[in-house]
């Protein structure tokens, strides 16, 4: 589990984090929700390490990670798996070398155990065949999967995914949905995704957390999200008649019942 | 403001090559970076570093028999001022001013695009240091190819001077003996020893541009720029201590 507790980030004079605490459970998957600039980039970016917090704490499973030195804070990173926005694979290495990378860097095994757990990660997400190809070479989709198998090679207990839907046509994002949750359930993972897209919401919400104005605003699931009466959490959804369509019928369904 | 801003530079340029020279991570890892590092910038330089020192030799010494020589001076002036210059100057300083261009770039934009792009962040997510994993293996890789670039430049400078005597420009003896007379072998090294420092320069100041970049693919063909720039003033001002500390 990931607590947040009391979490503050300031940029010079500009607060963007106004003292956010919010619990992130494992097996499941937690999505950051929020409008563009509520703060949710930085939240994560926060979490993960990559911004250093103003004040307040992010406990791994009890270890607060800002008050760790160098060297722990480098272990705790072997327990996470990051899925970036633009899937940050490396150019240079072609994909099977790419998801090889993690367990170059860091495992015990031998070459051959390597490519075969390599292997077996692509396998999982369906891209066995594109491992000599280059990322350059290959879809944003199917470099999506790639940097999921990446990001699960090391067998992480902590998966971040930054908009992990973005560029991607709506068909491909739900495959890429799936991946997430399935693989989540099955290791078991503390997942914190990072999303504004409604259908991931809708479709993985397990634990929602609602940025708004860099404080959090609401905390539930999606089965908990329609009947919401917070208002800023109504117009983030509801901005889109499709979504109020949808209200509308299920208020109607309410009233005929 | 110039001040401040190049002392903040020169901070953060510290900040870098005090997070590059760490221990890396995984040794073997280090190496296959290390060996790609020679291939990539060293080797993929070594044609134009041939070709350029080629020309330039021949054109040292075909400058120098027609402004230098005369009935006054001894016929071997023209191949001893071309082994001086070449030596001296040209394999290593000007050398490596043509290699600011072309490796300087190169790395600037390759670790500015890995920026843009989120790569070095996800090395830091992973627990790699992307500094000892991307810029050290380039800093010594390009220390350990400018010097061979060096020596394989006196050479082919040599040949391109020698190449002139097949045009009839000089005599080929008189050449050789240009070439031998009064020889120091403490130029050739001196050469070398500058271009380590060439190449440290280079590949620093390089990449401190490449892994800065904040923005996007603009700000990696700016940085690729100001590495170049930088690069080769540095380069500049350098070779006049280099000189008087050698000399």
């Amino acid at each position: 589990m990931i607590q947040v507790k009391d979490l503050h980030k300031d940029f010079g004079e500009k607060k963007v984090l106004r003292g956010i605490t919010a619990d992130f459970r494992d097996g499941i998957c937690n999505l950051i929700i929020g409008q563009s600039g509520a703060g949710k980039t930085v939240l994560m970016s926060c979490i993960i390490g990559l911004f250093r917090p103003t004040s307040g704490q992010i406990l791994f499973d009890g270890r607060d990670m800002i008050s760790m030195k160098r060297k722990e804070w480098k272990l705790l990173h072997r327990e996470v798996g990051m899925l970036f926005q633009g899937s940050a694979l490396f150019d240079s290495m072609t994909v099977l070398e790419n998801v090889r990378f993690p367990l170059d860097m860091f495992s015990a095994m031998n070459e051959k155990e390597r490519n075969e757990r390599a292997m077996y990660c692509l396998e999982r997400v369906n891209l066995a065949d594109a491992g000599m190809k280059y990322p350059g070479e290959i879809s944003g989709g199917m470099q999506k999967r790639a940097a999921i198998a990446r990001a699960i090679s090391l067998n992480p207990k902590y998966l971040f995914c930054d908009e992990p839907n973005s560029g991607l046509d709506p068909k491909t994002s739900l495959v890429i949905d799936e991946l997430i949750h399935s693989i989540t359930h099955e290791f078991n993972m503390t997942t914190i995704i990072n999303t504004h897209d409604m259908n991931s919401v809708m479709g993985i919400g397990e634990n929602i957390v609602f940025i708004a104005g860099g404080e959090k605003a609401w905390q539930g699931s999606k089965d908990e999200i329609m009947g919401s009466t917070n208002e800023r959490l109504n117009s983030f959804i509801f901005a889109s008649d499709l979504f109020k369509k949808i209200k509308n019928e299920e208020l109607k369904g309410l009233q005929n019942t | 403001m110039i001040i401040q801003k190049s002392l903040t530079q020169f901070g953060e340029y510290l900040q870098l090559m005090g997070k590059t020279f760490q221990r890396p991570e995984r040794m073997r890892m280090f190496m296959r970076q290390y060996t790609k590092e020679m291939k990539d910038l060293g080797v993929g330089s070594i044609g134009i570093v041939l070709l350029i020192s080629f020309f330039i030799g021949a054109v040292i010494c075909i400058q120098m028999k027609v402004n230098v020589a005369s009935p006054w001076m001894p016929r071997f002036t023209t191949g001893y001022t071309t082994r001086e210059i070449l030596l001296l100057e040209f394999s290593s300083s000007i050398m490596c001013l043509i290699l600011a261009g072309k490796v300087g770039s190169n790395i600037a934009s390759e670790l500015g695009t890995m920026r843009v792009t989120q790569q070095i962040d996800a090395l830091e997510i992973m627990g790699v240091n992307p500094a000892s994993f991307l810029v050290l293996p380039k800093i010594l890789g390009l220390i350990t190819i400018v010097p061979c670039l060096v020596i394989f430049s006196y050479g082919m400078g040599m040949l391109g001077a020698f190449a002139t005597s097949l045009m009839g420009i000089i005599t080929a003896d008189d050449l050789v003996y240009g070439f031998l007379h009064d020889f120091n072998q403490w130029y050739v090294w001196m050469g070398i020893i500058k271009s380590v420092f060439f190449a440290f320069i280079i590949s620093s100041v390089s990449s401190y541009f490449g892994y800065n970049v904040k923005g996007g693919s603009l700000n990696v063909g700016k940085a690729s720029t100001n590495a170049v720039v930088s690069s080769s003033v540095l380069i500049l001002f350098a070779d006049i201590f280099l000189t008087k500390l050698l000399s």
